[in-house]
């Protein structure tokens, strides 16, 4: 370079550095979503991460926590070692012992248990992704006291969904971004198709299709919509059904659609006090029944051919009156209670508004349908030259699903998109496979009286769907046979378990105690639990005649130094995704678009340099050492060797179905069924770590009543057989349960619950004020709470991410300026936010696109002092907080003096965003910036030493202390 | 050279970005930050990253570092009304740069080639007048290097013979999820950007200031209500009047609407 | 703007410095600087030392003052790079003039003590037009500033040369008066653009900054980019209490202004050795703590337009 002082030194740019030694293919797990990536390794570190351009889920693109994904590798929060507590529970006390001891230690307390009652054990496991295998594990080790987070997270979205059209939003379907005309998304910030919505949304406003956004909040995806209706929390069913009302009124409604495909024209049986009244009619072999108008006769409703009568009273050849489910259905949504007046008084949406977006929703659906030249034909065998549909689409998720009236609201959404014919039609909403499943698909949870056995595996799974009080898990006296409560009389359609409320039950002992509970993934003493000051209570509660903690046994499994470490007595680290074998299967939740079938697999791209070994390998190994069944050889021996790539390769759930889909058969084409193929994986490494089959465009829509797609999933092994799916506007199901509160059948629920299945079992969907808002006198407590997810974050487990961490490093309570002017709140000012179970202290952000009703945060940002082996001086824990300190496991008493937990009524679905709160301006008695309630701090206990404060490297440390 | 380059070839590179599409996720941002990490202007360093050693006035104010790219959110407009626009924010590359003309060293150059404005980070003293003379906040002072840095448009990978034609654009582009980001040459009428940019009116950030940014932002389109279309009614009162008043608009209309299965 | 001390010692130090050299080579060629005794030597050696002093202060902002010297090469386009080399080069004047002052047989200093005080005036005009060219700093971007670095440079530069003459007992009463006429310029020069800054309002805000504002709505940040600052807003994002700025601008005008004002007029009426050394040694204590705060405020009170992007609708 120049040393003359008044030369000008030019640069020469290198244009074409080198990115990396080698480039290996894998999924992403900085959340959910599963994208496919490239890791870009150099010197065996990563470098680089970019999106895999090939990959179905991503195509490519990255967001901001899969372009951070380096930084959670190397993060100083990784745990390093097997450790056993040795220090009151909380107190970070822990001894560092070996794999060798840990897995002794485990196998002597499960045991243990299996020999008495396999039932005390509880095995929960949160943002898990091999719950095909969990599961498993669980039934083999013979205990029902098995789900994930699905409970709290969107369970009234998918068994709403499940049991009405036999698929569902989250992440089980999608919009036909391609030829969508009018797009409406109810209560979504983010979603698990994370990147999929993001692209699928630029697609939609490329082409200048509609976007509505129905949300209190204004931010993220609302704020590109053409219309945002800022509802009041909790009532979206009151604006379904006023859309609903408007529609039947002026019957913009598609006859067509709701004979051919949905059970409109099923008979219900009119006959009050009768222990089958409100039950479908049906023949002798079982087949429900309709009226066909030209015989005047009741023929089965499967055939075709005839002409079913859709209103009006029919009577059966019985003698009895039957109604059609139309004629229900109709019926109660003209009557002008469910009228845009009304349900402006209590969604806040002005009537004007609502009708025009009925007669907008009408407009394209009607005035627009979409028609692609493609032939097909249905399940009768009825070719279609065309498929034509209506080009409206809807997606919902945890917006309408967290409150205790989700079940029905969503239930109610599903009967929006019914009516205007838009399921799986083109512009529609479109399943992905393996769905359409049967409504509901025909699986029961097990753990009866006698299918829970000491020493034995249950004969079934333990999550499934109940069509009747008989499938219920509960004691002769009504008490649940769970420790969750699921599949009780207070959540008998739980689909996913109610994991929230695990630990205060077991710490109650109530309904029974339990010995061990074994977790994986989830932070339940912090961000996924409510009544956060109460969870750390529980997992400390001790009890004094038996001398240990009324838990008596937490073991868990992180990666991370989250703020449910210090609870466990023994931890079982597990690798980052970087490091591990993974299967994101069609027997759990896949990766499939509503043209293809997918699925795929994480492969190690980097190896520990920590003493920590996969989760999925851990379990395996103790299912061998536990000597279950089906980990175990003939000799009895482990039967998968080599951990879970061993799994993925050789076990079939039935014979030629795996946990992987894609290369079976001895020379690998096999799809969905085939042989094992010992080079499975290979093919998967080769083909960028997925498999895709793409559906023939015949196949693509019309899913659940289209034989070449039925006959398609028969042959990949997604359904049983190709019988068309009908969906059911009205929900038999929940009629039983009904009938079962009005006295009828051998399975009855205890008086107390009577009256809130009676109520809340609707068999047609309806609405309710959510619980805590009908508890509490509203004037007290007349905001309601929720919050949001920020795209840049993942739950608690970004935060100890360097990069995104500078994003969202501390969160505030964002507050309508109006409103706060109102009450005399100014921006930045502190304010106390109060429920009926608690207080906190908290800092406000103005704005002015937000519900005025409404005050929210970001979820998950703040964080316990010393957690994630930050500095306990760090922001998260100083000046951000969580909402579930105000959150209340329970409801406010009954009249009966009973104490409900706070979900709904059906599933259980923990009701997050019913909270309702009172704000005001912290007074002299709360100085000081830092947010209240705080906690003890946490210290760190065997992680990767925190390293400099000053990044000039992506890997950090990577040394063992 | 730190004069401004008079331009031979006319090409101008630069961003378009949509402001209609971009959701405000950040991965523009972050994808950014983890490419030029290991990059022409790397790395991009970061303090206080697990906090405990920065105290800013008795508070641990987290961890902060150099990032390219940023992106902010505003409001527009008061009331229900308002619009929130998610607004990502970098280097502009721009054409009268004073973060060039005012450097002394002439370590902040603009290529002749292309346009782009670079720091050259070996002849860059610190002194930090550049980042006074950019209206933008696109430069980020590197404590740890000494050096200013910024947005290089990824010259490392748009030009890189290692990467597949295909991956030839900014980091930021090819991550955004939403596709509200577009690379191409501003200094060519007939590009596709700068189609894009006058089919949609894209816009110069603080034109009164002269600096003539490369970038351009399409601007959020304008809302539409559904009472903006004419075609729809405002609601379908019209449709449920206009039946038999003796059907009414109760069930009985259904009696004879029997479609065949 | 964040007011870093070093660039904020740079300037005062040096301007006074390149004020006294200037008026030293000014006032040698009107011969009002002593010949006999050492007078005339101090002055130019003191100004020698404040401005390196100052020079080397301001190298402490650098991040890399090991690469200063790259510094002179952008002297076509860059105010700064002007700057420097116009510093360097007032060395060669100033130098020979101490030496011809100090060694007068030796070296004719005649016309180099004018062109030392030509280049410190160029210097000095060259600092001031660093910030004045600075277009998204409406505070910076204003004909007064140029203006007010010459003449607070004038200004410190005469009280201190007023100080070395009374030390030595060499003082006149017509410093006094130049020293009067220089704070009541300064004065006027400084108030006209506190008027100024004042009253001008930048077109810039967060409606051009996003050009979102075209309609005339409002355009509010709801969230900056990061929970934390950085490096822009620590640099840029400086902001003072309207309450801090009133009073500093008051404690400024005495200091800089009346102070030293009333003790020149104080000057003139005394003729013994102590009572003038003290009123000048208080003149230029008063006068340097007013120019430290003068150019704090300054940097202090000048609002970035790239505040725009971080919750400032005006700038
Ligand atoms: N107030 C409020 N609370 C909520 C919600 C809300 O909307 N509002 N949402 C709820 C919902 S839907 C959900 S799903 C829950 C989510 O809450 P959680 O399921 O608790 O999710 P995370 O906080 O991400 O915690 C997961 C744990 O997994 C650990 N982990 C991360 N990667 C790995 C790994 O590779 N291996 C292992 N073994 N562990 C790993 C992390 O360190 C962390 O401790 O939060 C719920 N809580
Ligand atoms: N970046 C990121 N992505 C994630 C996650 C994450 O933590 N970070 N978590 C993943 C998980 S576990 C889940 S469950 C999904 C959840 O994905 P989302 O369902 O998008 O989850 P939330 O952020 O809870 O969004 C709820 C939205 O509903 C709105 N809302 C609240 N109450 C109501 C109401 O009564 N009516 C209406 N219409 N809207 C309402 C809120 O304002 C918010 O916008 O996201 C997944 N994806
Ligand atoms: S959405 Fe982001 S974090 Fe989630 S899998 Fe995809 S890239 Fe990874
Ligand atoms: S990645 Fe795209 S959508 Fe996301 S913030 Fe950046 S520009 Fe906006
Ligand atoms: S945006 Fe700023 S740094 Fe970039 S070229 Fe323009 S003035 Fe220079
Ligand atoms: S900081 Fe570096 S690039 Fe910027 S003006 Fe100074 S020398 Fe030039
Ligand atoms: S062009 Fe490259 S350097 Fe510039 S903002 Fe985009 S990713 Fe960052
Ligand atoms: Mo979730």
């Amino acid at each position: 370079m120049s040393v003359n002082p008044f030369a000008t030194v030019r640069e020469t740019v290198n244009t074409s550095p080198s990115v990396s030694d080698e480039v290996k293919t894998t999924t992403c797990y900085m959340c959910a979503c599963r994208c496919g990536i490239r890791v870009h390794l150099k010197d065996g570190d990563v470098r680089y991460i970019e999106g895999n351009p090939d990959h179905p889920v991503n195509k490519g693109v990255l967001c901001a926590k899969g372009s951070a994904g380096i930084m959670q590798h190397y993060s100083p929060a990784r745990l390093t070692r097997p450790l056993m507590r040795t220090g009151p529970r909380g107190s970070g006390e822990f001894r560092p012992i070996s794999w060798d001891q840990a897995l002794k230690m485990a196998t002597a307390w499960l045991s243990d248990v299996r020999k008495t009652d396999p039932r005390r054990l509880a095995f929960f496991t949160g943002r898990d992704q091999s719950q095909a295998l969990t599961g498993f594990w669980a039934s083999q080790f013979g205990t029902p006291n098995h789900a994930a987070h699905g409970g709290f997270c969107s369970v009234n979205m998918a068994a709403a969904g499940l049991y009405t059209i036999g698929g569902s939003f989250w992440e089980f379907g999608e919009p036909d971004w391609e030829n969508t005309r009018c797009f409406v998304m109810f209560g979504v910030a983010e979603d698990h198709d994370s990147n999929p919505i993001k692209a699928g949304l630029g697609t939609l406003k490329t082409r200048g299709a509609r976007f509505i956004s129905i949300n209190p909040v204004k931010t993220g995806y609302s704020a590109i919509a053409d219309e945002w209706i800022g509802i009041r929390p909790g009532t979206d069913g009151v604006l379904i059904g006023a859309l609903i009302h408007e529609l039947l009124r002026a019957d913009r409604i598609d006859l067509a659609y709701l004979v051919s495909y949905t059970n409109a024209p099923w008979l219900v049986i009119q006959d009050p006090g009768a222990p089958d009244h409100g039950l479908f009619a049906r023949d002798d072999e079982g087949r429900p029944l309709a009226w066909d108008s030209d015989a005047r006769a009741t023929v089965p409703a499967s055939g075709t051919g005839f002409r079913p009568a859709l209103v009006g009273l029919q009577t059966l050849p019985d003698g009895r009156e039957a109604a059609p489910v139309f004629h229900l259905m109709a019926s109660r949504y003209l009557d002008e209670c469910h009228g845009p007046d009304a349900a402006e008084s209590v969604c806040g949406v002005p009537a004007a508004r609502i009708r025009a977006l009925a007669s907008e929703l009408a407009h394209h659906a009607f005035e627009h349908p979409v028609t692609l030249d493609v032939p097909w034909t249905d399940w009768a065998g009825r070719r279609h030259e065309t498929m034509t549909g209506r080009p409206v689409s809807m997606h919902a998720m945890r917006g309408i699903s967290a409150h205790s009236n989700g079940f029905q609201t969503c239930r109610a959404l599903h009967l929006l998109q019914m009516l205007l014919g838009t399921i799986d039609t083109p512009g529609g909403f479109r399943y992905k496979p393996p769905f359409p499943k049967p409504a509901p698909p025909p699986l029961k949870p097990a753990g009866k009286t006698g299918e829970v056995e000491a020493g034995r595996p249950m004969p079934g799974p333990p999550l499934g769907f109940p069509v009747g009080p008989e499938d219920l898990l509960v004691n002769d006296d009504g008490s649940p046979r769970r420790i969750d409560r699921a599949y009780s009389w207070e959540a008998p359609m739980s689909a996913h378990g109610l994991m929230h409320l695990v630990i205060g039950n077991a710490a109650r002992g109530d309904p029974y105690p339990i010995d061990t509970l074994f977790m994986y993934m989830a932070n339940m003493s912090w961000n996924s639990s409510m009544n956060v000051p109460g969870t750390i209570e529980q997992l400390t509660a001790w009890d004094d005649e038996a001398g240990e903690y009324r838990i008596p046994r937490i073991i868990y499994s992180d990666a991370y130094f989250s703020e449910m470490v210090p609870y466990a007595d023994l931890i079982l680290p597990d690798t980052t995704y970087l490091e591990r074998w993974d299967c994101i299967s069609l027997l759990d939740r896949p990766i499939c678009d509503a043209n293809g079938v997918a699925d795929s697999i994480r492969q190690p791209v980097v190896s520990p340099r920590r003493d920590v070994r996969p989760f999925q390998d851990v379990l395996i190994d103790l299912g061998a050492r536990l000597g279950l069944p089906a980990f175990v050889d003939e000799e009895g021996g482990p039967r998968y060797p080599g951990g879970y790539a061993d799994y993925l390769v050789n076990h079939e759930r039935t014979p030629g179905v795996g946990p992987l889909a894609g290369f079976r058969g001895p020379d690998g084409t096999g799809e969905g069924k085939g042989a094992v193929n010992p080079d499975q994986l290979e093919r998967y490494i080769e083909n960028g770590c997925f498999w895709r089959h793409e559906l023939a465009p015949e196949e693509r829509y019309f899913k659940h009543a289209n034989r070449a797609y039925l006959e398609k999933a028969v042959s990949l092994g997604l359904i049983g057989s190709p019988e068309p799916i009908t969906l059911q506007i009205y929900v038999e199901a929940l009629q039983r349960f009904r009938l079962a509160a009005d006295g009828h059948g051998p399975v009855q629920p205890p008086d107390i619950h009577r009256d809130r299945v009676r109520t809340y079992f609707d068999p047609l969907p309806f609405w309710y004020t959510p619980f805590e808002e009908d508890a509490l006198d509203t004037a007290e407590f007349p905001m309601h709470a929720i919050t949001q997810r920020p795209m840049a974050m993942y739950h608690s487990w970004g935060s100890q991410n360097a990069w995104l961490r500078q994003i969202h490093g501390q969160n505030r309570l964002y507050m309508n300026r109006s409103r706060a002017g109102e009450l005399g709140i100014a921006d930045d000012d502190w304010v106390r936010v109060t429920s009926h179970h608690g207080s906190i202290k908290v800092q406000v952000r103005l704005m002015e696109g937000v519900n005025s009703d409404t005050v929210w945060t970001w979820n998950a940002i703040g964080k316990r002092k010393g957690a994630w082996n930050l500095s306990p001086r760090a922001p998260e824990a100083s000046r951000g907080f969580l909402l579930n300190h105000v959150i209340s496991d329970l409801l406010p008493e009954r009249e009966t003096g009973y104490r409900y937990a706070n979900t709904d009524p059906v599933t259980g679905q923990a009701a997050w965003f019913d909270l309702r709160v009172r704000i005001e301006r912290v007074g002299e008695d709360r100085p000081g910036e830092t947010t209240e309630p705080q906690f003890h701090r946490l210290d760190p206990i065997w992680t990767v030493p925190r390293g400099d404060a000053v990044l000039r490297t992506v890997v950090q440390g990577g040394q063992e202390r | 050279m730190t004069a401004l380059p008079a331009s031979p070839t006319g090409r101008r590179l630069g961003l378009v970005i949509d402001l209609d599409i971009c959701v405000g996720c950040h991965a523009c941002a972050v994808n950014c930050k983890e490419w030029n990490f290991g990059g022409h202007s790397g790395p991009l360093t970061d303090w206080n990253s697990f906090s405990g050693t920065e105290d800013r006035g008795g508070e641990d104010a987290g961890a902060w570092g150099v990032w390219f790219n940023r992106v902010h959110t505003f409001e527009v407009g008061d009331g229900p009304d308002s619009r929130t626009v998610h607004f990502p924010r970098s280097c502009l590359h721009c054409e009268d740069a004073a973060c060039v003309t005012v450097c002394p060293t002439g370590a902040s150059y603009k290529r002749e080639e292309d346009g782009i404005v670079l720091v050259n980070a070996d002849t860059c003293i610190g002194c930090k007048l550049c980042s006074w003379a950019c209206p933008y906040g696109a430069r980020e002072y590197d404590h740890a290097d000494g050096v200013m840095k910024k947005c290089t448009l990824c010259i490392d990978r748009i030009y890189n013979e290692n990467l597949d034609e295909v991956d030839r654009v900014p980091a930021c582009v090819s991550t955004c999820p939403a596709s509200a980001r577009h690379f191409g040459d501003l200094g060519d009428p007939d590009s596709a950007v700068s189609v894009l940019v006058s089919e949609r009116g894209g816009y110069d950030l603080m034109p009164e200031l002269g600096y003539r940014p490369t970038n351009k932002y399409l601007p959020p389109r304008p809302r539409r209500d559904c009472a903006d279309n004419e075609e729809v009614p405002v609601s379908l009162a019209d449709l449920a009047d206009r039946d038999d008043p003796e059907i009414g608009s109760g069930l009985l209309r259904w009696v004879d609407a029997v479609l065949s299965r | 703007m964040h007011p870093a001390l070093s660039v904020i010692i740079f300037t005062t130090a040096s301007g006074a410095g390149y004020g006294l050299l200037a008026l030293s080579g000014l006032f040698a060629a009107v011969d009002w600087l002593p010949r006999d005794g050492s007078a005339g030597g101090w002055a130019i050696g003191s100004a020698l030392v404040l401005v390196t002093g100052g020079l080397l202060a301001s190298t402490a902002h650098l991040g890399r003052p090991e690469r200063a010297w790259r510094a002179l090469s952008q002297w076509r386009t860059s105010w700064l790079s002007r700057e420097g080399l116009l510093a360097l080069a007032s060395y060669v004047p100033a130098l020979v003039f101490l030496a011809g002052w100090l060694l007068p047989e030796a070296v004719p200093w005649g016309p180099w003590g004018l062109l030392a005080a030509v280049a410190a005036l160029l210097t000095v005009y060259a600092t001031g037009k660093i910030y004045a060219t600075l277009t998204p700093i409406p505070a910076w971007n204003n004909g007064l500033v140029v203006p007010g670095y010459l003449v607070l440079g004038g200004l410190g530069g005469m009280q201190i040369l007023s100080l070395i003459m009374a030390a030595t007992d060499h003082y006149h009463e017509r410093f006094g008066w130049i020293v009067l006429l220089f704070a009541t310029c300064a004065a006027l020069v400084k108030h006209g653009y506190w008027r100024d800054i004042a009253r001008t309002r930048s077109e810039t805000g967060s409606a051009t900054a996003t050009g979102l504002g075209a309609g005339g709505e409002r355009v509010r940040l709801l969230d900056a980019p990061h929970t934390t600052d950085n490096f822009v807003m620590r640099e840029m994002g400086y902001r003072i209490a309207r309450r801090h700025a009133t009073r500093l601008r008051q404690i400024c005008t005495s200091t800089l202004f009346a102070v030293p004002a009333m003790l020149a007029l104080v000057s003139t009426l005394i003729d013994n050795w102590f009572g003038l050394v003290v009123t000048t040694a208080l003149a230029t204590a008063s006068v340097a703590i007013g120019t430290l705060i003068e150019r704090w405020l300054f940097f202090a009170e000048a609002r970035h337009v790239v505040t725009a992007y971080y919750g400032s609708e005006t700038v």
